[in-house]
């Protein structure tokens, strides 16, 4: 059951003011409550959460490497099952850590079949070493290594379906969800533990410093990202998508237009083919989801 | 029992009777046998434990890892490029202090590629916090395996352990080997008491990261750890023979080193062909002795200056090459005789299963005496 | 204080590190149109809103950086931000 009063991180930790993902970590263990064992992946959640001695972690925690908390989480819950034991293993990952250099572990680990839940909190990019592409990050962002310039702009590459991958590998259950809507992510986290075998939730996670706005809007921005269509929130069971958060859709550069990785095809000149380009993608993804509420017609 | 078997599969014994409760380990060769059989143990309920069969070698230390962590006693075994493909967590497991043994079946590593037996691999892992041990043969290697739980585990110590041995020399071969019975080993080593584990109840943070202020402690208490092993594994050892009568209290071996003036230093199997042929120059009126080393990590400093002090000329025979300098063990004996005057040298051998022969360790006797060394032994003449 | 044998923490220390100095914003809560939803306790990224005996919520200024989200995710735009005074 989520507990809202449970506080299960510290204050203390160094996550820049207004960062989505402090918030996502915060609930995600109102959700998954005490009984849990937590992996972390090396990224931003680690590294603001565990200099040493200041752990903000109430609950037990790992961190090995960047790239292998699937297989660290595997060892964990072959060694619980051994010892009869009743802890939820929870793996968290960035979109780095997880669509990018770990992902065989996790296929690895979800094909192997073990009880866990894999949260991959999707900042869009390697924010931790300075904002650099992953797998992640949308079309047309611009980053430190897809910087927009003369010749480009920005990131070449839509983002990788990951969901579709995980679902692929026979999980019972995969969701996607965002921290704008805290209720709705914290329920998904909790039915992912709840269900036997490997379940996977992606949560939208902006990034103040990263995508470039005011750490006040961080909720506002994950809530357009939803309404224009470019996140879409859904749960999968068992490969079949069973719900999806219909939206009034708003056009996609109401989203776009709150964040400097997207500010050069705004200025200084606009770029309608590039905008018209990520409308598509928008527009792809309403139809495969059926998105769009049907607005009655006075 | 003793029981004629392959290297491999005594050391799968081994492995049975230390009972691990997860086992994650990915096959390549020539360490496939000791995996193969672990797996048949599990399906047959003969080991009770789980076994993890993960996608790569990256992840099986990954997974023995998280079980360690998480309190179980774990295993796992690899070679060359599977040991490779683990650097980054073997690091990082030493570095978190878990107990986890692993056995390598030492191979060659690429390129060119081979799959035939030296001691680069293991010998590439010397700075990573693991203890290493290099049997000579099937009994030592099997023996070893209970040694290194005992030493890995006890608190004052909590650093993982290689048991090295030589691929095929060693795992493919046929050898008469006294098995242990559960209840001797269950009286010679203990149940798994980890010292700090993953544990809703008492929710701690492992893996944390170490600002410039405190990295450097970190370390130097993993070398402090290092260094403390050398009185566990002499105690472990010597325990190890009382019941078993098999004494293992030194980190070293001296074969007729009593009167040596020529002093051979190896590790593993090479040990074998070396003691025979030593005994065949013996007879000739050669006064050549044999330090064995068997615990590489830590490095027995102490033992290696005492044994080899009267000597006057001694040749080390590498199984590895640090390409651009010298062989690993040849530079850390020049190290324990630093200042001393007798005639240190090196000869790498065996690279990617060139075979060694008694004849080959005469010859390095002869160049070493003649002051010939710091070389390649047996090369083809084209290259030269 | 000794060090932990391989680097592991028990909770509680990152409470040493005092992150309201990084507050460039101060939160307000006017408690007067507040219907105390606890909205702004459950998303404050730094988990430093308490409820206080009167159920009523208030900010940990040890700890809050300021960020502002409280202020606008209010649905009932109970809480101001100001500048710190210096
Ligand atoms: C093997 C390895 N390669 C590279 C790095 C450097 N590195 C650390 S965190 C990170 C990016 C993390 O990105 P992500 O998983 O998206 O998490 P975020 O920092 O965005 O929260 C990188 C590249 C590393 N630690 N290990
Ligand atoms: S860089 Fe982004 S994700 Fe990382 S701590 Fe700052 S706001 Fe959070
Ligand atoms: S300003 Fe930000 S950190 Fe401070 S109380 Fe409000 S939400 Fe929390
Ligand atoms: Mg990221």
């Amino acid at each position: 059951m989520v507990e809202r009063d449970i506080e299960l991180l510290e204050c203390g930790h160094r996550a820049c003011a207004g960062c989505g993902l402090a918030m996502a970590a915060r609930l995600m263990l109102k959700a998954v409550g005490k009984d849990v064992i937590i992996v972390s992946a090396t990224g931003c959640m680690e590294v603001f959460s565990t200099p040493y001695p200041e752990t903000a972690w109430k609950v037990p925690w790992i961190h090995s490497l960047f790239e292998n908390a699937a297989g660290v989480g595997s060892g964990i819950e072959a060694s619980l099952r051994r010892q009869g034991r009743s802890e939820k293993v929870v793996i968290i990952g960035g979109d780095g850590a997880t669509f990018d250099i770990g992902i065989q572990c996790i296929s690895g680990a979800f094909e192997r079949g073990h009880d866990i839940t894999y949260i991959c909190y999707d900042n869009e990019a390697y924010m931790n070493t300075g904002i650099q592409r992953s797998g992640a990050t949308p079309y047309d962002a611009s980053t430190t290594t897809s910087p927009a310039g003369k010749h480009s702009f920005g990131n070449t590459r839509p983002k990788k379906d990951l969901p579709a991958i995980m679902a692929a590998h026979g999980s019972p259950y995969v969701a996607t969800a965002t921290i704008a809507f805290p209720m709705d992510m914290m329920k998904k986290i909790e039915r992912a533990v709840a269900t036997k075998g490997p379940c996977y939730v992606q949560v939208h996670s902006p990034c103040a410093t990263g995508w470039g706005f005011e750490s006040d809007q961080t909720m506002t921005i994950g809530k357009l990202a939803v309404e224009s269509g470019l996140w879409v929130n859904f749960e999968m069971v068992n490969g079949e998508v069973t719900r999806v958060k219909k939206v009034v859709r708003k056009p996609v550069e109401e989203y776009l237009i709150t964040q400097k990785r997207f500010r050069h095809l705004f200025r200084p000149v606009r770029q309608e083919e590039e905008i018209a380009k990520i409308q598509a993608y928008a527009d792809r993804n309403a139809e495969k989801f059926s998105l769009d509420i049907k607005q009655q017609k006075k | 029992m003793r029981q004629i078997i392959e290297g491999s599969h005594a050391v799968a014994e081994a492995v049975r009777l230390s009972r691990p409760q997860v086992i994650a380990a990915y096959p390549i060769t020539p360490q496939t046998h000791i995996v193969e059989r672990l797996a048949e143990m599990v399906a047959d309920g003969e080991l009770n434990g789980e076994y993890i069969t993960v996608e790569s070698e990256f992840s099986a230390l990954s997974a023995c890892l998280g079980a360690s962590a998480a309190g179980s006693r774990v295993y796992s075994a690899t070679t060359s490029q599977g040991l490779a493909l683990m650097f980054e967590v073997c690091f990082n497991v030493a570095g978190m202090r878990l107990p986890i043994l692993m056995t390598i079946a030492n191979r060659s590593l690429s390129a060119p590629l081979s799959i035939w037996n030296d001691q680069q691999d293991s010998i590439s892992l010397r700075d990573s916090g693991w203890l290493q041990f290099y049997a000579e043969d099937n009994q030592e290697a099997m023996d070893l395996h209970f040694i290194a739980y005992r030493v890995m585990e006890d608190h004052r110590i909590l650093l993982p352990a290689f048991v090295c041995f030589d691929g095929f020399i060693l795992t493919h071969t046929y050898e008469p080997v006294d098995v242990p019975t559960q209840d001797e080993i269950d009286t010679y080593l203990p149940a798994f008491t980890p010292y700090q584990k993953l544990d809703a109840q008492n929710p701690l943070s492992f893996g944390m990261y170490a600002t410039p202020e405190y990295y450097m402690e970190f370390r130097y208490m993993i070398d402090q750890a290092m260094q403390r092993s050398k009185d566990v594994i002499g105690k472990a050892g010597r325990e190890f023979g009382e019941q078993f009568g098999r004494d293992y209290s030194s980190l070293v071996e001296e074969y007729r080193m009593e009167d040596a003036e020529t002093a051979v230093v190896a590790m593993g199997s090479v040990c074998g062909t070396i003691k025979d042929s030593i005994d065949e120059m013996r007879k000739k009126g050669k006064r050549v002795g044999l330090l064995k080393i068997r615990t590489y990590r830590p490095f027995p400093i102490e033992e290696v200056k005492k044994s080899l002090q009267s000597a006057s000329t001694v040749a080390v025979m590498d199984k590895n090459i640090s390409l651009g300098s010298r062989g690993a063990v040849g530079l850390e004996v020049k190290d324990a005789l630093f200042g001393s005057d007798i005639s240190i040298y090196d000869y790498i051998v065996g690279l990617g299963g060139r075979d060694i022969r008694k004849k080959d360790v005469a010859a390095i006797v002869d160049l070493a005496e003649k002051g010939e060394g710091n070389l390649f032994y047996g090369l083809h003449e084209e290259v030269l | 204080m000794p060090l932990s044998v391989g680097c592991t923490a028990c909770p509680g220390r990152a409470r040493d590190n005092k992150t309201g100095s990084w507050r460039v914003f101060r939160p307000t809560f006017k408690h007067s149109k507040c219907t105390k939803c606890g909205i702004c306790s459950l998303i404050c990224p730094e988990g430093c809103i308490e409820v206080g005996a009167d159920e009523y919520y208030y900010p940990n200024l040890v700890y809050c950086k300021g960020c502002g989200l409280c202020a606008q995710e209010c649905p009932a735009e109970d809480i101001e931000m100001e500048q710190e005074a210096k």
